[in-house]
């Protein structure tokens, strides 16, 4: 059954046809048009799908899109700010840590909630933070070298 | 996913209430979504629990221990101060998946989904978890290990609500640890795990022991030759590896795709070993190793 619930996506509030059975994933590409987050596995192992739900990286594929209403939701089209990409984004393109690009947008999210909650995070911290993302191109080296570059850019 | 009801209610009577047929309840969803969409289990009707204020806190008990919401998420949990004294649950809690896993899942999903590899619950029975359970006849209260009837199956009935785990205030004097093998260092599932808890006495003896294996039967399984080994005797790094051998005789682990059965008897071993040595350190009284 569909009905139109109210959620917060990207600091906007907005009412979305919700038929019980979507999960987070499938609301934010198929109802909201944010086709930024991906669906790699759809069981909670690759983190394609990662979204930040009230600041805390989840799995959008195996979250119902009903336990989100009322929530704050941060995809990747909420990331870069009036079109500047955030430091995050920046250093993975300086550095390379991005090469086809799927895993990218919740590597973003991870890093970012990351450091939110550590600003200075250590080289095996950030390895553990992003261990819930599979990237199939990079090797992770330059993920990583990334994370590091946009924790030393505070405020840039 | 087939077409289903959902219902957050506020209180555990009102979530007993709606359970019946075709009912599943819902904490983190990362084993029950999953199964969902693989098809793997049918539900007419979702009850989420996260509504629930005495489902997703921790609470200090009467008894000076605590009782751990079954709902609460694991990352929630191990940021709790109450629970710095049981470091051992914290420990096995973030040993599940990710951090996005961590972010959802919950202590009481992981023992109601009763998977042998489940990693919180070797570290709850080791620390005399109890679980309280609401169901239509009101609530009780049993310990965790007596929830387990197979893989994937709990002595819980259809219309029963885990709705917290309650720990024991940390005996002086005791310590826990849990360790598990996993071919790959996160994101992978125990070959086999142990937990071990010591309590020493004065003399610096074991008063009480126990051990929980994991991943190594249907349920977790208490090595209880191992146990009594340990008891009245200072610990060794001798009568820890032959406690340790016990603890592999007690294993009944099967051959699949992630290990034989001897290997997981012989990882049995290595990890009893480890698990007691890890207590007898955070005792302050590391083994001398041969
Ligand atoms: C990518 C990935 C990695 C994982 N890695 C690990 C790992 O390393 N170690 C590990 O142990 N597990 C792992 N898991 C499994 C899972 O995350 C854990 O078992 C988790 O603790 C389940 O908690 P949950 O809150 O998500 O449970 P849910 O999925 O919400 O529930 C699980 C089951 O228990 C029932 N249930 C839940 N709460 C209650 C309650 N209060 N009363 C009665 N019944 C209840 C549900 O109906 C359901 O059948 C992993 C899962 C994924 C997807």
């Amino acid at each position: 059954m569909k009905a139109l619930r109210p959620f917060t996506i990207n600091g906007e509030e907005i009412e979305l046809a919700l038929d019980t059975r979507d999960t987070l994933l499938e609301l934010l590409r198929d109802r909201a048009g944010l086709t930024g987050s991906k669906e790699g596995c759809g069981n909670g192992n690759c983190g394609a799908c990662t979204v930040l739900v009230d600041g805390a990286p989840v799995n959008a594929c195996i979250m119902l899109a009903v336990e989100a209403v009322g929530r704050k939701i941060v995809t990747i089209e909420g990331v870069a700010a009036n079109g500047k990409l955030d430091r995050v984004q920046q250093a993975l393109i300086d550095l390379g840590g991005t090469q086809c690009g799927y895993c990218t947008p919740g590597v973003v999210l991870s890093a970012t909630a990351l450091l939110e909650r550590n600003p200075n995070p250590t080289e095996i911290e950030i390895r553990h933070a992003l261990a819930g993302n599979l990237c199939r191109c990079t090797g992770y080296d330059k993920i990583v070298e990334a994370v590091v570059a946009a924790a030393a850019r505070v405020g840039a | 996913m087939n077409e289903f009801d959902y219902t957050a209610p506020a209180t555990v009577e009102e979530a007993v209430a709606q359970l019946g047929t075709g009912a599943r309840v819902l904490a983190g969803g990362t084993d029950l979504i999953v199964q969902m969409r693989e098809g793997r289990r049918q539900v007419g009707h979702v009850v989420d629990l996260k509504r629930i204020a005495e489902l997703t806190e921790v609470a200090s008990t009467p008894d000076g221990g605590v009782a751990i919401g079954a709902a609460l998420n694991v990352t929630a949990l191990s940021a709790h101060p109450a629970m710095a004294a049981y470091p051992a649950l914290v420990e096995s809690g973030r040993m599940i998946g990710s951090y996005q896993i961590q972010n959802r899942a919950s202590i009481g999903g992981n023992v109601c989904n009763a998977a042998p590899s489940a990693d919180a619950v070797p570290a709850l029975i080791c620390l005399g978890a109890r679980a309280v359970v609401a169901g239509p006849g009101g609530r009780r209260d049993e310990p965790v290990e007596a929830l387990f009837a197979g893989p994937g199956r709990t002595t819980l009935g259809p219309r029963d609500v885990l709705v917290s785990l309650r720990l024991p205030p940390a005996a002086k004097r005791s310590a826990a640890a849990y360790l598990r093998f996993t071919p790959r260092r996160e994101m992978d599932i125990a070959v086999a795990g142990v937990g071990a808890w010591l309590r020493l006495d004065e003399r610096g003896a074991v008063a009480e022991a126990r051990l929980t294996l994991a991943a190594v039967g249907p349920t977790p399984i208490r090595a209880a030759q191992a146990e009594r080994l340990l008891i009245g005797e200072k610990p060794s790094a001798k009568l820890v590896a032959e406690a340790a051998a016990l603890a592999a005789r007690d294993a009944r682990p099967i051959s699949d795709t992630r290990g034989s059965a001897e290997y997981r008897r012989e990882l049995v071993k290595t990890l009893a070993a480890r698990a007691v040595a890890a207590c007898c350190a955070r005792l302050g009284n590391p083994l001398e190793t041969a």
